[in-house]
């Protein structure tokens, strides 16, 4: 057989670069796929999905996200739990702190604002030293016609039944140990828990509806003075509550 | 120059088989080339006459489990020896910070802050003297779900219901500009609102949100398609561990007397480009340090059946 004979062979020689290739392809998808899912962050924190109340002492919002570090060292010093820690749905707010008013507000009963104390990073600003310079947002009466003290109203028993979890400090039973608001019943002839509770002086006050001395009927006011922990809201015995945050807003917004 | 080379292959370079050996390791590999057939078949069978030990795993995985419980039992029975999580925390008073969080945080933020300096400080220090990287296989709760998840991929690869689609290794360093970039310009901690270092961290001590299931599905991800993807090819706190440990006393070392060069070590590693020089012809001496992308995991140790790779602690060795 000679030379000529012989079929030509076909081999299937595979490019050499083809397997580098591919692999640096795959990549730059990889590489792609995990830029894009963190950048998915920018969506709740752009559109604002979650509003969230932040701690005392926390700086502006955009700079509250890039200044926290997420460690959580500010929920781990709270007497009554009061900070969460965002979640997935909060974008770059994952692992930044918060304070659900409602579910568990700050009664500022630790005194020197412990979290700020524990931020390593001064997100929670160090500027602010005790619970009157925290400025968190302001007191609103939202549902007016709710309001028990606006209709006159008493208020007998937990502020907030069980199954609610949300304790409070009472200075007046034990400094030191937090109560559950659904173990401490009240028998108030006119509700004034808003005011009762608040622990900043002079941040809110009952005033009479009109100039008739029978009238009963009380509203409450909210004050330059409020820090917007949101104790009231969180005491708030009307469900939902009548009392909210508005949270950041400073006296004089809109 | 030597560093140089250490770092270029952490950064994604191909390892190269040195031009030039020493003497000594010249004639060792002279002496190696003689035994041959039966002998060396004899040799092999005596290595690995015991079934290898998994002491150091064990050790750490112990060391890992116990850091990270610090941490949640710290908060649950609130005994404030360690408060945070490992991005940042107080270890009995003491600012500790995780180097990368850190860093995202001041490319983000723009202002330098002074806990977070004292913080990083204790821990580049601690992390240089335990050897950086060390970081990552003694400490992080992701790296052991991930060895999990390895392990799970290895067994159904073994039946061949997956296969491992390995990607460049560069692909971290490029991640590890686009991080820092995109803290920098968005003013956003980017990479921490995928983190699974601090998403687990965060989970064990505060309890577990829907952020874990970004992290099943990386682990699912992991199994089916790239094997051990997040810690070899994404995290750039590996990379950043990596730098610290570079010139690290703590660091795993190879002896080329023994080795029969056959690749065990290589098998099992996270990072088996760093054992490159346990091929037969790529150590240029003797003894040979292992390169600042190790995580000093121990599993190579574990794995080797002729006791060529060892812990040592430079310095310390020669005084003992």
């Amino acid at each position: 057989m000679t030379e000529q004979d012989a079929p030509p062979k076909v081999v299937p020689t595979p490019h050499p670069n083809n397997k580098t290739r591919r692999q640096v392809m795959r990549s730059i998808a990889m590489g792609g796929a995990v830029v894009g899912a963190s950048l998915f962050g920018f969506f709740p924190v752009l559109r604002k999905w979650t509003p969230r109340l932040r701690p005392p002492g926390a700086i502006d919002e955009a700079d509250f996200l890039a200044a926290c570090i997420k460690c959580g060292q500010c929920v781990q010093v709270c007497p009554v739990r009061a900070i969460s820690l965002g979640d997935l749905d909060e974008g770059f707010g994952v692992g930044v702190p918060y304070v659900p008013a409602r579910e568990q507000a700050c009664d500022f009963s630790c005194d020197a604002v412990q979290c700020v104390l524990a931020c390593p990073t001064g997100a929670l600003s160090h500027k602010v030293s005790k619970k009157e310079e925290v400025h968190m947002g302001l007191a609103r009466l939202d549902r007016p016609n709710a309001c028990l003290a606006r209709k006159g109203e008493g208020y007998k028993g937990p502020a907030r039944p069980a199954p609610f979890k949300g304790v409070h400090r009472y200075a007046e039973i034990d400094r030191w140990k937090p109560v559950k608001l659904a173990e401490y019943k009240y028998d108030l002839e006119l509700c004034d828990l808003c005011v009762r509770e608040c622990p900043v002086p002079n941040a809110i006050s009952l005033e009479p509806m009109s100039k008739d001395p029978a009238d009963k009927r009380r509203t409450p006011v909210v004050h330059q003075a409020c820090v917007g922990c949101g104790m009231c809201e969180m005491i708030c015995p009307t469900e939902p509550a009548s009392i909210v945050i508005d949270i950041r807003r400073k006296w004089g917004d809109a | 120059m030597k560093l140089l080379t250490s770092f270029k292959i952490m950064l994604g370079g191909a390892p190269q088989r040195p031009t030039s050996y020493t003497p000594e390791a010249e004639a060792m590999q002279e002496a190696k080339r003689l035994v041959k057939g039966p002998e060396k078949a004899r040799q092999i069978k005596a290595a690995h006459a015991e079934k290898h030990s998994h002491k150091w795993r064990n050790i750490r995985w112990a060391t890992l489990i116990m850091v990270n419980m610090i941490f949640v039992l710290s908060f649950r029975f609130d005994v404030q020896l360690v408060e945070g999580s490992l991005t940042a925390s107080r270890v009995i008073g003491f600012h500790f910070a995780d180097l990368n969080s850190a860093i995202q945080v001041m490319l983000a933020y723009k202002v330098i802050l002074i806990n977070l300096v004292i913080g990083t400080g204790t821990v580049l220090f601690l992390w240089w003297l335990l050897g950086g990287r060390t970081f990552c296989s003694w400490t992080c709760p992701y790296h052991l779900l991930a060895e999990i998840a390895e392990k799970v991929h290895l067994a159904l690869a073994k039946r061949k219901m997956v296969v491992d689609y390995p990607l460049h290794r560069g692909s971290r360093t490029v991640l590890y500009v686009i991080f820092a970039l995109m803290a920098f310009v968005s003013g956003y901690t980017v990479f921490e609102s995928i983190s699974p270092t601090g998403i687990v961290s965060r989970a064990l001590i505060y309890g577990p949100g829907l952020a874990m299931v970004w992290v099943l599905g990386l682990l699912a991800y992991e199994i089916i398609f790239i094997r051990r993807m997040w810690c070899r090819y994404i995290c750039p706190i590996g990379l950043t561990y990596g730098f610290v440990g570079a010139v690290s006393p703590t660091r795993v070392t190879y002896n080329m007397e023994n080795c029969l060069h056959e690749g065990d070590c290589r098998k099992v590693c996270l990072v088996p480009h760093v054992l490159e020089c346990t091929k037969k012809t790529y150590a240029e001496d003797v003894n040979v340090a292992i390169g600042a992308d190790c995580t000093r995991c121990g599993l190579c140790i574990d794995a080797c059946p002729t006791g060529s790779l060892k812990f040592e602690i430079k310095g310390l060795s020669k005084l003992l």
